[in-house]
């Protein structure tokens, strides 16, 4: 029966945010039928819709997992974007420092590397740069939060807005090939990418950019799980969350707790650079998330906290994404948009329900 | 530095200070009901918002100012019924309505002016009447509101009970007042002041509504809350701190160099804000005490 009502209550509160997101969409004149059809039918008709998918549910599983180990520990991280922003960034400050990156300047060759690492260094350390990055901006708001008392959440989006000003300002007076009209980075070396999917399973076609970081965001599911349930490290965490005098009767220091929960968040937050910057795009790039670290929470919220569930929700947050695009194009007034009002309907709602559901991974007051 | 610091650095920071001691007097009387309120940023865009359209369409601001207002107080409502009646998490719920107003007004915007977002410029004439030309008379509002607040807060007996709610339900509710009621009104409350901030941004400040445009003005009136210890008058002096930060980060554009001779790059200024609030938060936030039942869903006991 808990396992029934665990995943009644998420169900009821998609229904309900896509009836609610329907009436907005019939009020501003389009034909929530139509729209829903082409968000929802563009996604698994082919192996390529649904390579596309996966693709799309990728970093969403990162920033899922991120929002879900912080949220067992009683904290809403909303740093999620800042954190990821920041991870992509070093990282590709490390694949075109180590990757023996050479830029053509208005036709003159220019090295702008330090070292030209081989491929199976420098992967690992592209990887490890992400999360170790991430991981850092994220502990920022825990150890505030363990030191001062000083609130997660606005702690998080202050360091949102200070993070991506800090990496907007490297790339575009550092790291941008001059000429370059996009606030773009550099191409990281060859040596740091990871490879595609379609190149080891053919029946993937050549556009899908599917990566090895997809398998990675699958592993990072068990491993969090593992984590949070099979260690004496993850009963603490959880412990502080469900209750965190309790926790600390017990002789666990919530104050620990807050800082190894805003580091691990941050850092799986961070991931989403491996598939972002090594897998598909191979360079930094301003604007590059689709609001994924925000998407995360909504993620998490739809997962109950828990990975499969995070990786259940990110799916069905991919075909969102996926189908935003068809939506978008083949509409009269329907824009991108909508996904964060049926995000917020959804977070709303889940919220909603949880009083009739068990009481678990709620936000502790700050 | 004497050209930096003088009488229309005075009037930049009322000017900057005015959507936030708005915000913050809101915030000030959900929390201090024991309500959270992290939705002031959605709450001020929902304010910001339908006072540009109102405005545009009509050429009356201070229908626009009013319609705008009440719609602060229908998404508040909805906050309210979430956090009060479902018992939901309040800051979840409140992020929630903040996303709901990233992407509500981009819709409702691409409808009308077949736009990503913002509204269309506002005619000078339509907008927020001026005292000569430096300051509002919605900052002179916002002034007014403190004083006002405090004698509500401290010389009412709505105020007692509301203070009492925010410290002790239980005790409020065993000497006859209506909590859920009282918390109600204070939520619907913090959502009409927060959008009256909003709406000044877009039709007094600017003059238009751009996407996002409070630029976490919310959270930055919600850091001022705390560091006035959730009190009214330190909150005109933490708002007006924060609005002088501002002005000041406008005016050293330009203003100073970089060692190399290059003008201090846009993203440093434009952090200024977020740091601030960050430093003001770590260094102030030990000496300040919340309202005891602040975040705690209160259920009547029969």
């Amino acid at each position: 029966m808990n396992i029934l009502r665990e995943i009644v209550w998420p169900f009821v509160a998609v229904i309900a945010a896509f009836i609610v997101g329907g009436i907005i969409i019939l009020l501003i004149g389009d034909n929530p039928i139509t729209a829903y059809s082409l968000l929802l039918s563009n996604s698994f008709g082919s192996i390529r819709d649904i390579g596309w998918t996966l693709h799309y549910a990728t970093p969403l599983i990162f920033t899922g997992l991120a929002v879900a180990v912080a949220f067992r520990c009683g904290l809403l991280n909303i740093g999620a974007e800042g954190q990821l922003y920041v991870a992509a960034f070093a990282t590709a400050f490390v694949g075109i420092k180590f990757g023996g990156s050479v830029v053509d300047i208005f036709g003159k060759q220019e090295n702008w590397s330090w070292a030209s690492l081989p491929a199976f260094l420098l992967i690992p350390l592209c990887m490890l740069t992400a999360i170790v990055v991430g991981g850092v901006w994220g502990a920022i708001p825990g150890i505030l939060k363990a030191k001062f008392g000083s609130h997660e959440v606005i702690n998080t989006i202050m360091l949102n807005f200070i993070g991506i000003a800090l990496v907007g300002y490297f790339t575009q007076y550092f790291y941008k090939v001059p000429g370059d009209p996009i606030q773009r980075t550099a191409e990281i070396g060859d040596a740091a990418h990871i490879p595609r999917l379609n190149e080891f399973l053919t029946f993937i076609p050549y556009d899908v950019p599917l990566n090895l970081a997809f398998l990675i965001a699958l592993l990072m599911c068990g491993l969090v799980y593992v984590f949070l349930w099979k260690t004496k490290w993850g009963y603490e965490l959880r412990a502080v969350g469900e209750n965190p005098s309790a926790a600390e009767y017990g002789g666990i220091s919530p104050k620990k707790q807050i800082i190894i929960a805003m580091t691990l968040s941050g850092a799986l937050a961070g991931m989403v650079a491996i598939g972002e910057v090594q897998g598909t795009r191979h360079h930094y790039e301003t604007g590059f998330s689709a609001d994924w670290g925000f998407l995360g929470i909504a993620v998490a919220l739809l997962g109950r906290n828990h990975p499969l569930g995070v990786l259940i929700a990110a799916l069905f947050f991919g075909v969102l994404l996926r189908g935003e695009i068809f939506v978008d194009a083949f509409t009269r007034y329907v824009s991108k948009d909508l996904g964060w009002v049926l995000q917020a309907i959804i977070i709303l709602f889940v919220a909603c329900f949880q009083m009739y559901s068990k009481r678990k991974g709620g936000v502790v007051k700050g | 530095m004497t050209d930096i610091i003088n009488i229309a650095l005075l009037f930049a920071a009322i000017r900057a200070a005015t959507p936030l001691i708005f915000a913050a007097l809101g915030g000030l009387f959900s929390e201090r009901s024991g309500v959270i309120n992290i939705a002031l940023e959605g709450l001020m865009l929902a304010g910001a918002f339908t006072a540009a359209v109102i405005t545009f369409q009509t050429g009356n601001p201070y229908l626009g100012m009013f319609l705008g207002i009440v719609a602060g107080g229908v998404l508040a409502t909805i906050y309210a019924i979430a956090c009060l009646k479902f018992e939901a998490d309040q800051v979840v719920a409140g992020m929630a309505i903040n996303f709901l107003m990233i992407g509500l007004p981009a819709l409702i915007s691409g409808v009308l002016y077949d736009s990503t977002g913002s509204t269309p410029q506002i005619d000078k004439a339509f907008k927020l009447p001026m005292i000569g030309n430096q300051l509002s008379y919605a900052s002179i509002l916002a002034f007014a509101l403190v004083p006002l607040t405090w004698y509500v807060l401290y010389r009412t007996p709505f105020g007692l009970r509301l203070r009492a709610t925010g410290e002790n339900p239980q005790a409020a509710d065993s000497a006859g007042v209506n909590v859920s009621k009282l918390r109600y009104i204070s939520v619907i409350l913090s959502g009409l002041l927060a959008a009256a901030g909003g709406a000044y941004l877009s039709i007094g400040q600017s003059s238009l509504f751009t996407k996002q445009m409070t630029a976490g003005r919310g959270f930055i009136a919600l850091a001022a809350l705390i560091l006035a210890k959730w009190k009214p008058v330190p909150v005109l002096v933490a708002c007006l701190f924060f609005g002088l930060m501002e002005a000041l980060t406008i005016q050293i554009q330009g203003a100073f160099k970089m060692p190399s001779g290059e003008p201090i790059p846009v993203q440093f200024i434009e952090m200024i804000p977020y740091v601030l609030t960050i430093i003001v938060l770590a260094g102030f936030i030990g000496a300040s005490r919340a309202p005891k039942a602040l975040g705690i869903p209160y259920r009547k006991e029969n």
